[in-house]
C-alpha cells in the first residue's frame, strides 16, 4: 500500500553567492532536494556549511543567486517573505519584546486580517498546544529560555503555515530541556500534521527526530536519507565521520565483486560488497562503526593487535587498537567491561554487512 | 597569608590611598560653584555675594522682567523647533545607515554625521555665520532654528543610531515572516523599539540647543536674543543675583530634561 507522496518543497539547482566588496562566497553550490509533505526534514552539517542559507532563501529572507524553489508546485522565489506561507522559528526566539505573550502569537493571525473571534479561539489553541497558556499576559523577558522557546513555536504555528521551518531552535536551551524538547517537537509534527524543515549540527538530534535528514557540507548536499541509511550506509568519507564515530580503514582490493574480499593493512580479510568501479589490487578504504566489530582475547604470539587505550564510560566503553600504525575504534557492551584491560592482545571479526567500502 | 594579602590590597580602585580623597576633591571642583550659584539666586542682598537672608526676590523679579522672557520663550521656539527637526533627520539616517544594508560610502557617511562633535563649536559658529550672510539670508529666529536643526543632528544620531544597532534584525524578519507588509513592519516593530532611542535623542538635541551659546551669539541678530545669550549679556554689566536666578531655573530645567534622558536610555537597555 503505497501512498502517493505530495512534494512540499521542491529546491532546484539552488545556488547562492554572497558579494561583500571584491569577494564573493559560495554559500549553497546548485542544490537539488524535494521535502515531501507532513515530513519532519532534517538539514545537517557543520556551522558555515549553507544550512541556514537555504532554510533563509525558502524563508525569502534572502535574494536566491540561481535556481528554483517551489511550495506545494508554485513558484516561490519571486515572493516577498509575508507572502509566503511558511513560518520561522528563530535560533534566538526573537520574540517581539513590547509585545506580551498573547498578542506575540496572535501576530501573524492578525497581520492575515482574520476575523478577532478566531484569532482570539486560534491563539489560546496554540498556546494551549505548547502548554503557555496560563502566561498569555507575560513580557517574554518574564520567561525562561524553554517557555520563550514554546511561545516562539506557538508564534510561528498560529497561522496554519504549509512548512515550518526551524532554525536550531535547540541550540540555546540546556541539555536536559534540549532533550526533552525533541520529542515535544517530534509530536508536535505528528500533531500538526505541518511539514517541519529543521536546521542542526547536532547529528545525535538529526538521528532521532527526522523522518528523512540532508547532510550538507561546504555549500553541497552530501546525501539524503532517512536517519538509517545515513547512518548505516554513508555515501562518502564525510557523512560517515560527520554522523556518529567510524573508522576509516586502509586496505587493498582482492576480489572484486559482490562477493568481493578486501584485505586491511593490519592482515585481516574481510567479505563485503565491492562496488563495481573498483577493480583487483586497486586501494580501497573500508567504513565500519566501531560498535560493529566484534572482538575477542588472543595472545602475544597469535594477534598484533592490542588494546592501546581503554575509556570507562559508565554504561559502554571505547577502546582503541593499535596495529601497523592504523587505529581502529571499538565500543565495548556492558557486559563485556571486565573481560579486557588495557594492553591485552586481541582479535578482531568484522560481521559481513557492516562494513562498507567507501569513497 | 601575607602574600596574599598583599595582592588583595590593589585590586579595587578604592583600595588605593588617598582614593576617596581625591574623589571628594574632583565632584568638589566640579559641583560647589554650581551649588553655591543656586544658593546665593535666594539670597535677599542684592549684592550677589553677600549673604543676608533668604528671598523669592529675584525669582519675582525675573517673572516681571520682559527682556528676560522674550529671551526666554526664544529659546524655547529655537529648542521646540530645531529638536524634533534635527531628531526626524537623524532618525532617518539611522535608519539607512544601519538598515540600509550595503552601499558606496556607508562608513564614510556614518562619520560625516558625527564629525561636527568634534569640530571646534566656533568654527561652525562663523561659518554659520559666513553662509548666511554670503547667501543674505536673515528672516531672524529661523537663522537660529536652522544653525539649531543643524549642529543637533549628531546629538540626536547618536543615541538612536546606539538603539537600532542594539535590536536584533531578525524582529524584523519575523515580522515579514508573520505576513505583515515592509510599512506595517516598521510601524508595529521598528518604530515602537525604536520610541526610546528617538525620545533620547530629542532630549538630548533638546538640551543642547537650549544651552547653546557660541553659534547663536554669531547667528542670532537683533530681537532673536536666546536665554544663555541674554544671561551673557547681563553678566557683562556685572553678576547680579537676577543672574543666579535665571541660571538655577536653567540648571532644574536642564535636569528634568536629562533626567527623561537617563530614563529613555536605561529603557533601550534593558
Amino acid at each position: 500500500m503505497m501512498e502517493k507522496k505530495v512534494n512540499a518543497i521542491d529546491v532546484r539547482n539552488v545556488t547562492k553567492i554572497y558579494t561583500s566588496g571584491n569577494t564573493q562566497t559560495k554559500a549553497l553550490k546548485s542544490a537539488n532536494l524535494t521535502i515531501y509533505d507532513n515530513e519532519f526534514f532534517t538539514l545537517l552539517g557543520p556551522s558555515g556549511c549553507g544550512k541556514t542559507t537555504l532554510l533563509r532563501l525558502i524563508a525569502g529572507f534572502e535574494d536566491i543567486t540561481e535556481g528554483s524553489i517551489n511550495l506545494f508546485n508554485q513558484e516561490i522565489v519571486n515572493l516577498p517573505p509575508n507572502k509566503r506561507p511558511v513560518n520561522t522559528v528563530f535560533q534566538q526566539y526573537s520574540l517581539f519584546p513590547h509585545l506580551n505573550v498573547y498578542e506575540n502569537v496572535a501576530f501573524g493571525l492578525r497581520r492575515l486580517k482574520k476575523d478577532a473571534s478566531l484569532v482570539e479561539s486560534r491563539t489560546f489553541e496554540v498556546l494551549e498546544l505548547v502548554q503557555m497558556k496560563e502566561y498569555a499576559n507575560r513580557k517574554p523577558n518574564q520567561l525562561s529560555g524553554g517557555q520563550q522557546q514554546r511561545v516562539a513555536l506557538a508564534r510561528a504555528l498560529a497561522p496554519e503555515p504549509k512548512v515550518l521551518l526551524l532554525d536550531e531552535p535547540l541550540s540555546a536551551l540546556d541539555l536536559k530541556l534540549r532533550q526533552a524538547m525533541r520529542f515535544e517537537l517530534k509530536t508536535l509534527q505528528r500533531e500538526t500534521g505541518i511539514t517541519f524543515v529543521f536546521v542542526t549540527h547536532d547529528q545525535e538530534e538529526a538521528l532521532t527526530m527526522s523522518d528523512r535528514i540532508a547532510v550538507i557540507n561546504e555549500g553541497e548536499i552530501q546525501q539524503i536519507g532517512e536517519p538509517e541509511q545515513i547512518y548505516e550506509s554513508p555515501s562518502n568519507k564525510f557523512v560517515a565521520n560527520f554522523i556518529g564515530e567510524a573508522n576509516l580503514l586502509s586496505g587493498v582490493c582482492k576480489t572484486p565483486g559482490e562477493n568481493g574480499v578486501c584485505e586491511l593493512d593490519t592482515g585481516h580479510e574481510l567479505n563485503l560488497f565491492v562496488p563495481p568501479h573498483i577493480k583487483q589490487n586497486d586501494k580501497v578504504t573500508i567504513f565500519i562503526r566501531p560498535e560493529r566489530i566484534k572482538i575477542e582475547k588472543s595472545s602475544k604470539d597469535k594477534s598484533q593487535l592490542s588494546i592501546s587505550e581503554f575509556t570507562y564510560l559508565g554504561n559502554a566503553a571505547t577502546i582503541q587498537l593499535k596495529s601497523n600504525n592504523q587505529l581502529i575504534n571499538v565500543n565495548l557492551p556492558i557486559e563485556d567491561l571486565k573481560i579486557f584491560k588495557k594492553d591485552d592482545y586481541v582479535d578482531i571479526h568484522f560481521p559481513k554487512e557492516s562494513a562498507q567500502v567507501i569513497d | 597569608m601575607q602574600t596574599k594579602n598583599k595582592k588583595t590590597k590593589f585590586r579595587y580602585v578604592w583600595n588605593f590611598p588617598g582614593f576617596g580623597g581625591w574623589t571628594a576633591i574632583f565632584f568638589g571642583f566640579l559641583y560647589i560653584p554650581i551649588f553655591i550659584l543656586v544658593c546665593y539666586s535666594f539670597n535677599s542682598s542684592k549684592f550677589a555675594m553677600i549673604w543676608t537672608g533668604f528671598s523669592f526676590r529675584w525669582y519675582a523679579k525675573l517673572f516681571s522682567n520682559d527682556d528676560i522672557q522674550t529671551a526666554t520663550i526664544n529659546s524655547f521656539i529655537v529648542a521646540f523647533a530645531a529638536a524634533p527637526l534635527a531628531t526626524i533627520i537623524a532618525t532617518f539616517s539611522a535608519l539607512a545607515l544601519v538598515r540600509g544594508g550595503e552601499f558606496r560610502f556607508r562608513e564614510f557617511s556614518s562619520g560625516l554625521i558625527t564629525l561636527p562633535l568634534m569640530v571646534p563649536e566656533i568654527v561652525t559658529a562663523v561659518a554659520t555665520l559666513i553662509f548666511f550672510a554670503s547667501l543674505g539670508i536673515n528672516l531672524g529666529l529661523i537663522n537660529v532654528i536652522i544653525a539649531h536643526t543643524v549642529f543637533c543632528i549628531p546629538f540626536a544620531f547618536m543615541p538612536i543610531k546606539a538603539a537600532l544597532e542594539a535590536m536584533d534584525p531578525n524582529l524584523e524578519l519575523a515580522a515579514r515572516d508573520l505576513y505583515s507588509d515592509k510599512t506595517s513592519t516598521f510601524k508595529t516593530i521598528t518604530l515602537p523599539l525604536l520610541t526610546p532611542g528617538i525620545l533620547s535623542g530629542f532630549m538630548l538635541a533638546f538640551v543642547i540647543s537650549i544651552d547653546d551659546f557660541i553659534i547663536t551669539l554669531m547667528v542670532a541678530g537683533g530681537g532673536a536674543t536666546t536665554l544663555p545669550v541674554y544671561i551673557y549679556s547681563m553678566v557683562k554689566m556685572g553678576v547680579s543675583p537676577e543672574v543666579n536666578a535665571v541660571s538655577s531655573l536653567m540648571l532644574a530645567f536642564s535636569i528634568f530634561i536629562v533626567t527623561l534622558y537617563w530614563f529613555f536610555n536605561r529603557k533601550i537597555n534593558n
